[in-house]
């Protein structure tokens, strides 16, 4: 398993930071919101679902799209808007979707997909089926009007659903002590009747533990549950860089988070040649998947008028 | 499927043939539902109330009983939450039929449905669909007033990736609703709270109104009135007033308003020369603009055409009846309007009222 988990945060990481060295070049045709620094809140939680589980993401979604099992080459070439994308040059980087491995897609509205997700749930409980859905939102979500009238629903109805709030800190450039009289998520999900835990320090083996004992629980039936997961946005809201420059943090604020990077702690709980393998495989298959992208052709023009209904 | 407009309006007559079964427009939605729940499993019906007592005038009644709370229930008031579970609910496979007692709550609800009921087919690249029904009532009379009012399908018209209906008689509101269902697209159900009381004809086999099909109501040849929702009722009466001064009108009801038979209305104009349509919203880009701009858009260049519009008066809508009764179009007003464009002048000419034509007064309480 720790094996899974370091590959699956280290192909996030490494083909993020190959977007972020491609970007200059307007090669990619999409605004990106990297997750680079918040891998371990999608790899956590996904390692520990099955694959017929359904996830609902956000337009931060890169990480999820990944960890739930989505085609790299496919996210590759929608963020270079070609035909090849996963949503055909449709959707770009904030609106990844991948359904044969239950990544239901994602919102560039905040809070937003936290409703589809219970309305999944809702279908799996009436189909009599053992899924859950997982739904991925942040902490700014937390602040919208659907969040609280999703986490009501789910309660009443005792939804298979995983709540996971993937609390970076900063909902754009504003902080949560300055948009939250009560910086305490767990807090709201709780008054829901919602069990909530908060899980610290980005770790993602405790997520993954906590998920799969979770999970069972709500697979055999015990309603909806709730992860805080604290983290940290290692660059900017949305590009390729850093943003200390602009005041509104840092870089000693983020310096333990980057101290407690989850990829090089798990790298170095592995043998080094195994790390070296699995380091060199992902390098492949990012170059592989950016090469596709390069590749592969635009969209054809009568692509606008298909899908409309 | 085509967004291409269809032509070859519907023929079906609006009177019953002799021994044919008569239905309200009330029991028409429910037994459309009720035949549609039995078909297919996978429709469900919730919104606020729908499992109450009152079962939304009886357009749910007997649904709970016979297929259970899963299939059948009333929701907190979280227009917001519940519009995106519908959603949800679509993406994992059901055929959800989420109920507003009011369009107005619809705006509570625009974020889910513009944002992802309309988008999520063309921006998930046709990985998904998202077959969701939204009935919701625009009221009239008996002091709705400004928030129990509102025709705001026009805000749903605007939208590529939605569907938008508003039948106006119980064999439309059926064949319309079962359509809708079984459409692999979200489509807004317009119905209309005073229409609820219509009786007509309706077949007790389940059958469709074809989307983008409108139905030429009475046929003349001087005038072509449009009428929206419930203007279509006021539309048919302002047909009798004009008999009166010699005018033959021709009358259409759109139903679909997205997709849109601009055909049949162009026909008819083409033949007739006017074109008066009464929305049951404002005219402010309103539907009533975008029919008459496509209507131009046939025409222009060899067939030239008068035309005019009415509406809801540009205001808030009021709660005195004096006030109420001159903020809303009605068969003499249409009557008198259509008469200055086939006289091509201001006559001055308004009806007068015969009572017989008013077969229905509202009395509230809602």
């Amino acid at each position: 398993m720790l094996e899974r988990l370091y590959r699956s945060l280290y192909r996030i990481r490494r083909l993020e930071e190959a977007f972020a060295r491609v970007y200059p070049t307007d090669k990619i045709k999409s605004p990106i919101h990297l997750s680079i620094g918040q891998e371990a809140v999608s790899v956590g939680v996904c390692a520990a679902l099955r694959s017929d589980d359904v996830v609902f993401g956000t337009y931060r979604g890169h990480a999820l799209y990944l960890a739930k099992g989505g085609d790299m080459k496919a996210m590759a070439a929608e963020l270079y808007g070609k035909a090849t994308g996963c949503t055909r040059g449709k959707g770009g980087s904030m609106h990844l979707i991948s359904t044969d491995v239950g990544m239901m897609g994602a919102s560039a509205v905040v809070g937003t997909t936290i409703a589809n997700a219970i309305g999944y749930a809702y279908a799996l409980q009436y189909q009599g089926r053992d899924t859950l859905v997982a739904s991925f939102f942040g902490d700014g979500g937390s602040e919208e009007g659907v969040f609280a009238e999703s986490l009501n629903f789910a309660a009443l109805k005792s939804l298979p659903i995983l709540f996971v709030c993937e609390n970076n800190g900063y909902a754009i450039h504003t902080s949560q002590e300055r948009r939250q009289g009560k910086p305490d998520i767990c807090a709201r999900a709780r008054a829901y009747g919602i069990p909530a835990e908060r899980i610290e320090h980005n770790d993602v083996l405790y997520l993954f533990e906590r998920t799969r004992a979770v999970t069972a629980k709500i697979r055999a039936g015990s309603g909806p549950y709730f992860f805080e997961v604290m983290t940290y946005r290692w660059r900017e809201h949305v590009g390729p860089n850093n943003d200390f420059h602009l005041g509104y943090r840092t870089e000693d604020e983020a310096t333990p988070w980057i101290e407690a990077d989850q990829v090089t702690r798990l790298g170095a709980m592995l043998l080094p040649e195994r790390r070296r393998q699995i380091q060199e495989e992902v390098e492949a298959e990012v170059e592989a998947a950016l090469t596709f992208a390069e590749e592969s052709p635009e969209p054809e023009p009568a692509e606008l008028y298909t899908d409309v209904l | 499927m085509s967004q291409s407009v269809m032509s070859a309006p519907v023929k079906r007559p609006v009177r019953p043939t002799p021994g044919e079964r008569t239905l309200s427009y009330v029991d028409a939605i429910r037994e459309a539902t009720d035949q549609e729940m039995e078909r297919d499993p996978s429709v469900l019906v919730f919104g606020l109330d729908v499992d109450d007592p009152k079962a939304i005038q009886g357009t749910t009644r007997g649904l709970l009983e016979k297929y259970g709370p899963s299939r059948v229930f009333g929701t907190p008031l979280s227009e917001d939450a519940m519009t995106g579970a519908a959603i949800g609910m679509a993406l994992a496979g059901l055929r959800p039929i989420h109920v507003h007692i009011r369009m107005d709550f619809l705006m509570l609800a625009m974020n889910q449905l513009i944002n992802v009921a309309a988008k999520s087919r063309y921006m998930y690249g046709g990985q998904v669909s998202v077959p969701l029904v939204v009935r919701s009532m625009i009221g009239k009379s008996w002091g709705q007033g400004a928030q129990h009012s509102q025709g705001l399908y026009s805000f749903f018209m605007h939208v590529p990736g939605l569907q938008v209906v508003a039948p106006t008689t119980p064999y439309d509101a059926k064949g319309c609703l079962i359509a809708a269902i079984r459409n692999d697209n979200p489509v807004l159900y317009v119905e209309h709270r005073i229409l609820h009381f219509q009786n007509g004809p309706v077949p007790a086999n389940a059958y469709t109104v074809t989307p983008g099909r409108a139905r030429i109501t009475a046929v003349g040849g001087d005038v072509t009135l449009v009428g929206i929702s419930q203007m279509q009722s006021e539309c048919l009466k302002a047909r009798l007033y004009l008999e009166e001064v010699g005018i033959q009108a021709e009358v259409i009801d759109p139903i679909w308003l997205s997709p849109l038979d601009i055909n049949t209305i162009a026909q008819s104009v083409e033949k007739t020369g006017r074109l008066l349509v009464v929305d049951n919203g404002w005219v402010c880009c309103g539907a009533s603009a975008e029919i008459v701009t496509q209507v131009t858009e046939r025409l222009q260049g060899h067939r030239p055409f008068r035309m005019r519009r009415m509406g809801f008066a540009p205001v808030t809508c009021p709660t005195a009846p004096n006030l109420e009764r001159l903020y809303y179009p009605d068969g003499r007003t249409i009557a008198a309007a259509a008469r200055d464009l086939v006289e091509e002048t201001r006559t001055g000419w308004m009806p007068r009222e015969r009572p017989e034509l008013n077969s229905f007064v509202f009395k509230g309480p809602f």
